[in-house]
């Protein structure tokens, strides 16, 4: 359904004020991969990683560089406008909406641009409100509504004509809890329907829970590829071990680093203390080497426990 | 209605709704005519070089409806970009000159409040006859006007899609187009090299239309001038787009980002 060869998209822009020299930004630096019909393919990576360049030359709104793509069999230089009718598109944020109209008149706008027939109209725009929770919300300004139900109303635009492939580009961004659950749920019910699912996300509890595959994206490249059961496999054999300390410097993190089986050390600043944590590789035990270590650091809470796909994703992506 | 036609319609009265719900446009739709239809019939007054004061009137209406469409026709295509709608509305199946002629069409049509608030102003202030020698071919000739209007900031908005800065292109032809189009002072008392370049814009056949349907005179040929040459914008406007649009995928220039 989706197939990306060697792609690739280059920024070009200036820099300067007074000298302007011209300055190019490589995005995507060569990726490939594929997405079978009916599957949910998740891309992840931190912010600058590439995801949504790879998303929007996907969706025809870039032209790649170089290397090629395909969706649904066809090309997304050349066939732009038969891949937009048969492709649907949602991105998070506040953004994309006409504010000061109401939900139906938006919907309907969009069914009319999307082609979907005067007859049918009513009864798909009904449909797809049922589908996003909003029945009975639809007549109400979309300023007035809450960022979740706005997201809600944007899945709902995203799939008025019925699309085979629908491209989510990290739809659940600044939703509150409750409403990402539901916009999970939605995005469950659309692969249930039938269609196929392109995903990114940075959060990785969204991407182990919906994504049959998942490919992890940094700095442009694709740096692992698989099930979430595989990444994380591939990634560990070992153990995560979490030390809270207070003031670690970084030739402490140097020092951990060099320790014989440590595989990684992330340090994560939280308020007034610090979380290490530390990949290992093996089942050795390996708490009393790395506490000895930090002599000298008050150390806190210390934990071990089994690697989850954050783990992975944290080594793939700082390994680059 | 072929689906051209209703996609037009739709967004249209979308766009119409959108911008008729926001306060800051339907005040400056409104107000700022009035500054011009006082300065205009202060003018006229004073040299008695017009035929009327209703063709002072008429001429600072239309100069609304430009002057909107001017400074406009590049904020909307800019704020659907702020809006992050731009996008969403290139990744449509549908032309963008069905997508984008609406928006202009609509900001066009804004000022027919300007009609209306410019010709009550010279009426209850000044005194302005307001009787129409043609009320039909009058119906017929304003929303001429506007369409032509419409259609001219459309073949300027389309290079808003590719080039964001391109707002401060229209906002600089907003005083040269009310002179050469013969809104403020009849063609006859500019230069003869003016007059070729005023038969090829729309506006001044719409504007010659709605003046010769209120005072007198042959509306046929104007109105026909005026919808002919719309026709050509439009035509002129899809190449553009075509053009434009795969220029700005390959520049990345239709996000903020």
């Amino acid at each position: 359904m989706i197939e990306a060869i060697e792609l690739r998209r280059t920024y070009r822009t200036t820099t300067g004020v007074i000298r302007r020299r011209p300055l190019e930004v490589e995005a995507v630096r060569g990726i490939t991969f594929g997405v079978e019909q009916g599957e949910l393919f998740g891309l992840l990576g931190p912010n600058g990683a590439g995801k949504t360049t790879t998303i929007k030359m996907l969706i025809t709104l870039l032209l790649p560089t170089a290397g090629s793509a395909r969706v649904l069999g066809l090309d997304v230089v050349d066939d732009a406008r038969e891949i937009r009718k048969r492709i649907g598109y949602v991105f998070g944020g506040d953004r994309g909406l006409y504010e000061r109209l109401s939900a139906l008149d938006n919907l309907r706008y969009f069914a009319e641009l999307y082609g979907v027939s005067g007859k049918a109209q009513r009864r798909r725009i009904d449909e797809v409100l049922e589908l996003v929770g909003l029945t009975g919300r639809e007549q109400e300004r979309v300023e007035g509504y809450s960022r979740g139900m706005r997201q809600r109303l944007h899945i709902a635009r995203g799939i008025l004509h019925d699309p085979e492939v629908v491209f989510l580009d990290e739809p659940t961004i600044g939703v509150d809890p409750v409403g990402a659950r539901e916009l999970r749920q939605t995005i469950s019910d659309l692969v249930a329907a039938g269609k196929t699912v392109l995903l990114t996300t940075h959060y990785m509890f969204e991407a182990d829970s919906l994504c049959d595959r998942i490919a992890v994206i940094a700095k442009g490249r694709i740096v692992g590829e698989g099930t979430p059961t595989e990444l994380k496999a591939g990634v560990h054999a070992g153990r995560v071990t979490e030390i809270e300390a207070f003031g670690v410097d970084d030739a402490a993190v140097t020092r951990l680093k060099e320790i014989d089986g440590v595989t990684a050390v992330n340090v994560e600043e939280r308020d007034q203390k610090q979380l290490l944590v530390v990949q290992t590789s093996g089942e050795r035990e390996l708490t009393a080497i790395l506490l000895a270590e930090l002599d000298g650091v008050e150390v806190g809470r210390v934990a071990s426990r089994e690697p989850t796909l954050e783990d992975a994703y944290v080594a793939l992506v700082t390994a680059e | 209605m072929t689906r051209g036609l209703r996609v037009f319609w739709t967004g249209f009265v979308l766009h119409f709704k959108n911008l008729s719900a926001s306060p800051f446009m339907m005040t400056t739709a409104a107000i700022w005519p009035l500054v011009y239809a006082t300065l205009a019939f202060l003018m006229f007054r004073a040299t008695h070089q017009a035929p009327s004061l209703l063709y002072a009137a008429l001429g600072a209406a239309v100069m609304g409806i430009w002057s909107t469409t001017a400074t406009s026709a590049g904020g909307a295509i800019q704020q659907q970009r702020w809006y992050g709608i731009l996008e969403i509305l290139v990744a449509a199946p549908t032309r963008l000159i069905l997508v984008l002629a609406p928006i202009t069409v609509a900001i066009a049509g804004i000022g027919i409040y300007s009609v209306c608030s410019t010709l009550l102003w010279g009426r209850l202030l000044f005194g302005v006859p307001l009787h129409v020698s043609h009320p039909l071919l009058f119906a017929v000739a304003i929303p001429a006007a506007v369409l032509s209007i419409g259609l001219l900031g459309l073949v300027l908005a389309s290079t808003f899609v590719v080039y964001r800065s391109a707002q401060h292109l229209s906002q600089a032809l907003e005083y040269p187009i009310w002179t050469i189009t013969g809104m403020l002072i009849p063609l006859s008392l500019l230069p003869g090299w003016i007059t070729p370049v005023a038969w090829a814009l729309a506006p001044t056949w719409g504007m010659r239309a709605v003046r010769h349907a209120a005072l007198g005179g042959d509306v046929g040929v104007p109105l026909l001038a005026c919808l002919g040459l719309s026709a050509a914008y439009t035509l002129l406007a899809m190449l553009l787009l075509h053009h434009f649009e795969r220029l700005a995928r390959e520049r990345a220039t239709l996000s903020l980002t």
